[in-house]
C-alpha cells in the first residue's frame, strides 16, 4: 500500500512536469507561425516558416536598409524569414565561414572574392553600391574642403598633422581607408603619428568622436546622412572614383537554409529587390543612399 | 576546442614576447582600475561605515540608492558622463571625453556603490557590544569607528576586491567616454570587444585570459595581505 502510494505521487509528479512542459511549449510554436504574417490575398493556411540567417555590417544596418528590404522579401517569399545579423565584415566572412550564417551580404570586394575562392560561398554578384565620403569640422584646417581628389586631401591632413579618426576595425571602411592611404604613399599608424587615431569602433560611434573632437574621417555616405543633424560635421571631399564602395552577396556553401538563402540573393538582385533598393532613402534624405547595379 | 587551446598559447606567447601595444593596453587597464578603485574606497568606505555602524536621518533611502548603484548598467553610466563631458555638455570645457581621466570617472561612478554596499554590510555584522564595550573603555568616535572596520576587515577587502573586480572587467562604460584610442585609451576589455568584432576570437580570448590573470594576481595579493595581518596578529 505504502508503496503504491509512492509510485503513484512519482507518476503525478511526472505527469504534472510533462503538463508544464507542454503548456511552456505550446505557445512558443505557436508564435512562430504567428511571427509569419502570411501578407493579406495569400491563401490563410499555415506556412511553414524557415528563417534564413543574412550576416550583414553594422553600416548596412545602421542605414535603414533592411527595414525595407526584408519586409519586401517577405511579402515575396512569405515561407523564408530574415534574420540580420549585423557585425564588422571581417566577423561577417568569419560566421560564413563556420556556416553560422546562410547568406552574406558585405562590402570588401577583395575579401569576398577570396571567400568565395577559397569555397565558402558559392558565387559573388553585385547587388548596389554607395560611396564614401571624407568628413571634417566646419573650419576646416587642413584647406581640403570641396575637393574631389581624396589622396590630395589625405596628404594635406597628414603633412599638416590634422587628426584623423581611423574605424580601425578590419570593417569595409576601415580597409578602404588604408587603401586610399596607401595609394597616398603615406605610412601611417598611430605607433608613428600621434595625429592618427585609431578607434577600433563602429561608423556611428567614429562620427560621433570626429564632431566631438574637430578631427576628419572617412564615411559612407548613408550612416553620415543618417545622423547628419546630430554631428557638426561637412563633406570635405566626395566624388572621387576610388571612394566607391560596391557591395555584394553571397551565398554561403551548405548553408543551413540554402534554399532560403539562395532565394534571397536571387531576389535582391532581380528588378524587384533592385527597386526597393533604389528608392530607399529617398523620402527621407531627399536622396537615394544605395545605387543598385545587379547585372 | 583546438581554438581555445590556442587561445592559451596565444595568450602565454603575447606576454613572454610582450609588444608595446599590448603593454600598453595592460598598463591603461591597471590606471584606470587602479585609479577608479582607490577613489571608490575614498567615497564609498566612509559612506558604507555610516550606512553600516550609524544611524541618521535619511539611511535607509541612502541604502536604497546604494543598492540601485550598484545595479545601474554600466553603460548607462557611460552615457551619462559623455554628455556631461561632451563638447555640447555642462564640462565639456574641461576637454575630458576620451582620456584616461574621463574613463577612471565613469569607473568611479561604478566601482562607489558597491564598495559602499558591501562595506556597510560588513560593518553592520560588526557586534555592537564590542563598539559598546570600547566606548565604555573611553574610546573616542573615531577609534570606534576604526575598530568596527578592523573587526569587519574581512568584509571590507571583499568591498574592495569586488571595486576592483567590477572596474576592470567592465566595458561598457570605458568604450563610450574613453574610445578605445589605440595606445591612448586602449583597455582589455575594449580591445576584447574590437579583436572579437574583426572576427579574431582566438586572439580575442587570449586578451580575456591575460585579463583574468591580473584579477587573479590582484586578488591573490588581497588574500596574501590579509593572511600576513592575521599571522601577525597571531605572533
Amino acid at each position: 500500500m505504502l508503496e503504491h502510494s509512492h509510485w503513484s505521487a512519482k507518476w503525478k509528479r511526472t505527469l504534472l512536469l510533462a503538463l508544464t512542459l507542454v503548456i511552456a511549449v505550446l505557445p512558443a510554436g505557436c508564435g512562430g507561425i504567428d511571427e509569419a504574417e502570411p501578407p493579406e490575398g495569400l491563401p490563410d493556411e499555415a506556412i511553414e516558416v524557415t528563417n534564413v540567417i543574412l550576416a550583414s555590417t553594422t553600416s548596412t544596418e545602421d542605414s535603414g536598409l533592411f527595414g525595407e528590404l526584408v519586409p519586401a522579401f517577405r511579402d515575396a517569399y512569405p515561407q523564408y524569414r530574415i534574420d540580420v545579423v549585423a557585425v564588422g565584415t571581417g566577423q561577417a566572412l568569419e560566421i560564413g565561414r563556420a556556416k553560422d550564417a546562410d547568406v552574406l551580404l558585405v562590402h570588401a570586394r577583395e575579401a569576398e572574392e577570396e571567400f568565395v575562392a577559397d569555397g565558402y560561398g558559392i558565387e559573388r554578384r553585385d547587388v548596389m553600391y554607395n560611396d564614401f565620403i571624407i568628413l571634417g569640422p566646419e573650419a576646416d584646417p587642413a584647406g581640403i574642403a570641396g575637393g574631389d581628389d581624396a589622396i590630395a586631401a589625405l596628404t594635406a591632413i597628414a603633412d599638416g598633422g590634422h587628426t584623423f579618426i581611423s574605424r580601425g576595425d578590419d570593417s569595409g571602411t576601415h580597409k578602404k581607408e588604408l587603401s586610399l592611404w596607401e595609394a597616398a604613399g603615406i605610412e601611417t599608424g598611430p605607433a608613428t603619428d600621434d595625429w592618427y587615431l585609431s578607434i577600433g569602433q563602429g561608423m556611428g560611434d567614429t562620427l560621433t568622436m570626429t564632431s566631438e573632437i574637430e578631427a576628419y574621417t572617412l564615411a559612407d555616405r548613408g550612416t553620415y546622412l543618417s545622423m547628419r543633424e546630430r554631428l557638426e560635421l561637412t563633406i570635405a571631399v566626395e566624388g572621387d572614383e576610388r571612394l566607391f564602395n560596391p557591395y555584394g552577396v553571397i551565398v554561403v556553401t551548405d548553408a543551413t537554409n540554402l534554399e532560403g538563402a539562395q532565394a534571397f540573393a536571387d531576389w535582391i538582385v532581380s528588378a524587384a529587390g533592385q527597386a526597393v533598393i533604389e528608392a530607399f532613402g529617398v523620402d527621407t534624405f531627399g536622396e537615394p543612399l544605395f545605387v543598385p547595379n545587379a547585372k | 576546442m583546438q581554438v581555445f587551446v590556442e587561445a592559451v598559447f596565444t595568450a602565454f606567447t603575447l606576454l613572454v614576447q610582450g609588444s608595446p601595444e599590448l603593454w600598453n593596453v595592460i598598463y591603461v587597464t591597471f590606471q584606470v582600475a587602479v585609479a577608479s578603485t582607490l577613489a571608490g574606497v575614498a567615497l564609498g568606505a566612509p559612506m558604507g561605515f555610516m550606512m553600516g555602524a550609524t544611524r541618521f536621518r535619511g539611511r535607509r533611502t541612502m541604502i536604497a540608492l546604494t543598492n540601485t548603484g550598484m545595479a545601474v548598467p554600466p553603460v548607462v553610466i557611460g552615457l551619462v558622463v559623455m554628455m556631461f563631458l561632451s563638447r555640447r555638455g555642462p564640462l565639456g570645457f574641461l576637454g575630458l571625453l576620451y582620456s584616461v581621466d574621463a574613463m577612471s570617472i565613469a569607473q568611479t561612478l561604478i566601482s562607489t556603490p558597491i564598495i559602499a554596499g558591501l562595506t556597510a554590510a560588513a560593518v553592520s555584522s560588526v557586534p555592537f557590544k564590542l563598539r559598546l564595550q570600547a566606548r565604555s573603555l573611553g574610546a573616542s568616535r573615531l577609534q570606534e569607528a576604526l575598530l568596527a572596520l578592523k573587526e569587519a576587515r574581512l568584509g571590507v577587502l571583499a568591498a574592495v576586491a569586488a571595486g576592483f573586480g567590477a572596474v576592470v572587467r567592465g566595458v561598457g562604460a570605458v568604450m563610450m567616454v574613453g574610445g578605445n584610442i589605440e595606445g591612448q585609451t586602449r583597455v582589455l576589455t575594449t580591445a576584447i570587444v574590437q579583436e572579437a568584432r574583426k572576427g579574431d576570437f582566438g586572439l580575442a580570448l587570449a586578451l580575456g585570459l591575460i585579463l583574468m590573470l591580473i584579477t587573479f594576481t590582484m586578488n591573490g595579493f588581497l588574500t596574501w595581505y590579509q593572511h600576513s595581518n592575521e599571522r601577525f596578529e597571531r605572533g
